[in-house]
């Protein structure tokens, strides 16, 4: 057994000792996250951390308490035993308490990379920025490292380790940013100066935006876009607690997408094999071909609708509700029995000149006689769950496609829009050959990725332009 | 190994690396967060973290390393560490970088607490939670919710300059929300704002609040919204509660004048600011009733301090004067950078993340007016209140928020509920439009301001009133 694991073991050991027949679950997890951010084209911020947090639920005489610290040492983890056993005897009753999960074994996830130096970032970033040729650049690149261990009185006891690594970067010209992204699991596989000739080749093309008036226009959304969509129908649309509570628009068996929508969740291709209550995880169909298939849950809201837990429980100061965190859109041609991101395979593009992110969407722009092109969305706010109603602006770079070929970079726009309208069948004119994984915005070896190929869509609802 | 002990072998550790600067933070905090859904408890979560940040500049790159254990070996190898990751930053480099002059100080502070969150028994916040959630329930809600949140934080700060600092501060807050499901979408009502209202107080703060009083009305409120009529759509005179109005100020005022944001160090992800510091103390941001200050000094606002975490003082300072801008938040290293000669709103979200700008309480001070006059002397407008969904650009110019609920006003009386209110605009034209402001006014707090890459979650203060605003753009939908 690694450290991690005896550290979980010993957490529920020493509960045990204090509350007999305590049902206890106790999750340890080491994070190595080093980040190294660059902005006007030099290094300004450059960071790491390595920190142990060890995070123990009680359940004992129908009342439930949990807490977590960070431990450095043995004496931590029995004050930490110490607090949360007091806790729970005082604690409020819980007849929601979902119970504990019983011995299974995870499936294992890819090797990790090695802790990575931070010359080795240095120089990735380095690569971007003269990549860029001449124009300024802000960004970032990150590596993470993850050991992790859980354990509970039932006898469950599994342990795990997954890397990651990533860049997000923008190149700027005169007011006008280009972006480009990648988030493989190696740092062999990050090629900083491809990102950064991508970033460029978008920001040469958006120079001098004219602004449109607002109104619904027919768009195709990069990958970086429909990340947005793809996170927005996780958290809210097939949250099994949202599903409970009524807030979410997401009905099993319901036929609720276009037939050419299949939405997967695989959380192995990070490495993160068991969730917070020590479920093994597998790859989760959510939609298939049009049709809501499953719903995500932990073993409370699983209770709840009388489901079984798909092992989407995480650690949420808020119970936000067991969300789909690896969640990918399938693209077109992608075969049903096969990930839709493997992790490694997908690189940055060098095939395609100008603003558009790869030949895939090169194909979709060519489908549009009058529409939008749309590289990123930006503060998207729920205005209304049940309709899955957002709103939120453009960046990045949007051009006019007339005829089939982008023709004129834009300003941004503001938008008012329901994602789920967006997709509903008929709405949906083409998705894209390739996935990109999107590196998602916290910062875990396991953190959310969203797996996504460009969306061509019918309508977009525009409702105001950079003036108002 | 004393906290003090601890940073100063950490700094000294940067030092020896090579450092030309060092300094370090150690830091202990816990957070306690209970919630109750539907006459029950739905959560309680109890978290406390410990550990040293130490940052270091050689050259002109900084680096961090942060480290939870406090061990002489553990924190000398993390000084190390940051002299390593600053010497790697140089690869990619400035020529040169500096800070703001700082007097090195030894200074103690406190927040006011009269009694401990920590001590409150966790079955007097689940009764208080569960009954508010009860009464709502009772009064018309289907999903009711409420919560209550205490933080506590230590700090012991040192830097190679010699600053020796230490601080203790608590913060608590309490919120109720319900929501009405109707026939495909839903209504929200809230008591006393979205997520709740929190203060650098103590227990003493969730008691004043007194949820449950406000349970009933909310529960109401959230059902009666179902089938009022929808907010109408066009340009009219806008009128704002004051917790919407914080929330403004927070999103297209405080974040604009942060001066990373300015100088382009957030450019990939926060964004930047469309101010211009070439600007600064001539450029009208807003009409003649504008007055902004950033002050980490009013007791028990959210935003308030002692010492920044660079170890400079609190201290007032206007942002905006009779509708011009005339300051910003600054840390050292951006204030040296931009060539004015403060700094002091810099902080971190724990001993794990590096030091950034961050807003204290950035708010308005009071106008001639209140409320009650302003509603009087409008003939035709809307009045909203209570924020529902907040979204602006990366620039800080176009924002859209929608609110809770919403009212006619005619003829200088409220009128009919109006559902799903919206408005939208352009910050400097906006805040031009602003002709009324209140004199009620409420230090607003927000426990979420996030930033910063990893992420950063910010406690902010927000002093606001009620204010009318002319010509918005209101009803934008789906």
């Amino acid at each position: 057994m690694s450290a991690v694991t005896d550290l979980a073991a010993s957490a529920v050991e020493q509960v045990a000792a204090v509350l007999a027949g305590a049902e206890v679950e106790a999750s340890v997890n080491n994070h190595r996250l080093s980040l190294t951010r660059f902005a006007n084209s030099v290094i300004h911020q450059n960071v790491a951390e390595d920190s142990t947090t060890v995070r123990i639920q009680i359940h004992h005489g129908g009342r439930t308490a949990s807490a977590s610290a960070t431990v450095a040492d043995s004496s931590q983890l029995v004050a930490l035993v110490a607090r949360v056993s007091d806790a729970v005897r005082v604690a409020p009753l819980d007849p929601a308490w979902g119970g504990l999960t019983s011995p299974a074994r995870p499936l294992d996830g890819p090797e990790p990379d090695v802790v990575i130096a931070p010359a080795e970032r240095a120089a990735v970033v380095r690569a971007f920025v003269d990549g860029a040729q001449g124009l300024e650049t802000a960004g970032y690149c990150r590596t993470n490292f993850w050991i992790g261990a859980f354990a509970n009185a039932a006898g469950q006891l599994v342990g795990g380790r997954a890397s990651e690594v990533g860049l997000s970067g923008i190149a700027r010209n005169q007011g006008s940013d280009g972006v480009a992204r990648h988030a493989p699991l190696r740092i062999a596989d990050l090629d900083g100066a491809a990102l950064g000739a991508r970033a460029a080749a978008k920001a040469r093309a958006a120079v001098d935006p004219i602004e449109l008036p607002a109104g619904r226009y027919e768009v195709v959304l990069e990958p970086t876009a429909v990340a947005d969509i793809v996170e927005s129908l996780a958290g809210a649309g097939f949250n099994g607690k949202a599903v409970n509570e009524q807030r979410s628009f997401v009905r099993v068996g319901a036929d609720q997408f276009d037939p050419s929508i299949t939405l997967i969740d695989d959380p192995l291709a990070v490495g993160s094999t068991f969730d917070n209550e020590g479920t093994p995880r597998s790859r989760l169909t959510l939609v298939e071909r049009g049709r809501t298939v499953a719903l995500t849950h932990d073993r409370r809201t699983a209770a709840e609708a009388g489901a079984t837990t798909t092992g989407h429980a995480f650690d949420s100061t808020f119970s936000w509700g067991p969300m789909a965190r690896h969640l990918g859109l399938q693209p077109t041609g992608a075969a049903d029995d096969v990930a839709a991101d493997d992790g490694a395979a997908d690189g940055v593009a060098t095939e395609v000149e100008g603003p558009m992110a790869d030949s895939s969407v090169a194909e979709l722009v060519a489908g549009v006689q009058r529409g939008l092109l749309v590289t990123d969305f930006w503060y998207t706010r729920m205005l209304d769950p049940r309709t899955l109603a957002i709103t939120g602006l453009t960046r990045n770079g949007v051009w006019l496609i007339e005829n089939g070929q982008v023709t004129t970079p834009l300003r941004n726009f503001r938008f008012t829009q329901s994602y789920a309208q967006a997709l509903m069948p008929g709405n949906v004119l083409g998705i894209g050959r390739t996935a990109m994984p999107i590196p998602g915005d916290t910062y875990t070896a396991t953190s959310p990725r969203w797996s996504c190929p460009a969306l061509h869509l019918a309508s977009w609802n525009f409702t105001g332009g950079a003036s108002g | 190994m004393s906290e003090f002990t601890a940073a100063e072998t950490a700094v000294q550790a940067a030092i020896d690396a090579g450092a030309r600067y060092a300094d370090a933070r150690v830091m202990h905090r816990r957070h306690e967060v209970m919630s109750a859904r539907n006459g029950d408890v739905d959560s309680v979560s109890q978290t406390s973290d410990s550990g040293l940040g130490v940052r270091s500049m050689v050259g002109s790159g900084w680096g961090f390393f942060a480290v939870a254990d406090l061990a002489d070996s553990s924190v000398r190898e993390a000084g190390r560490k940051a002299a390593e990751i600053a010497a790697a930053s140089g690869l990619v480099g400035r020529g040169d970088s500096s800070l703001v002059p700082s007097e090195p100080v030894t200074g103690s502070w406190s927040s006011d607490c009269a009694i401990d969150p920590f001590e409150v028994a966790l079955s007097v916040k689940g009764d208080m939670l569960v009954r508010a959630t009860e009464l709502m329930r009772e009064h018309g809600a289907d999903l009711a919710e409420a919560m209550c949140q205490s933080w506590e934080t230590r700090k012991w700060f040192v830097s190679s300059e010699g600053h020796r600092i230490d601080q203790h501060i608590r913060e608590s807050g309490a919120g109720i929300m319900a929501t009405a499901i109707g026939d495909g979408e839903t209504q929200r009502r809230s008591y006393p704002a979205n997520r709740g209202q929190y203060r650098t107080r103590g227990w003493e703060f969730v008691e004043e609040l007194d949820i449950v009083a406000h349970a009933a009305r909310v529960g109401s409120e959230a059902r009666q919204l179902l089938s009022a009529p929808v907010c109408p759509s066009g340009e009219t005179t806008l009128i704002l509660g004051s917790e919407q109005l914080a929330l403004q100020i927070h999103e297209s005022v405080g974040h604009a004048i942060e001066l990373d944001r300015i100088l382009g160090w957030e450019a990939a992800y926060a964004g930047t600011s469309w101010l211009d510091l070439a600007q600064l103390g001539s450029l009208k941001f807003g009409s003649e009733l504008m007055n902004i200050t950033v002050d980490p000094t009013i007791p028990g606002a959210l935003g308030s301090f002692g010492y920044d975490d660079e170890g400079t003082p609190a201290a007032a300072r206007d942002a905006v004067r009779n509708g011009i801008w005339v300051g910003v938040l600054a840390g050292r290293d951006s204030g040296a950078m931009a060539g004015l000669d403060y700094g002091g709103s810099v902080r971190a979200d724990g001993w794990a993340r590096l030091p950034m700008v961050r807003m204290t309480n950035v708010g308005l001070e009071p106008g001639p007016h209140t409320l009650d006059e302003i509603i009087a002397a409008t003939d035709e407008g809307i009045y909203m209140e209570t924020n529902r969904s907040w979204s602006i650009d990366d620039r800080r110019l176009n924002f859209q928020f929608g609110t809770e609920v919403g009212y006619e006003v005619k003829n200088g009386q409220l009128g009919r509920l109006v559902r799903n209110p919206t408005y939208t605009g352009i910050g400097p034209q906006f805040w031009s439009s602003m002709d009324m402001l209140s004199s009620e006014i409420i230090a607003w707090g927000t426990p979420n301001c996030g930033k910063g890459q990893p992420g950063q979650i910010g406690h902010t203060g927000h002093p606001a009133a009620p204010a009318r605003f002319q010509n918005v753009r209101v009803g934008v939908r789906a």
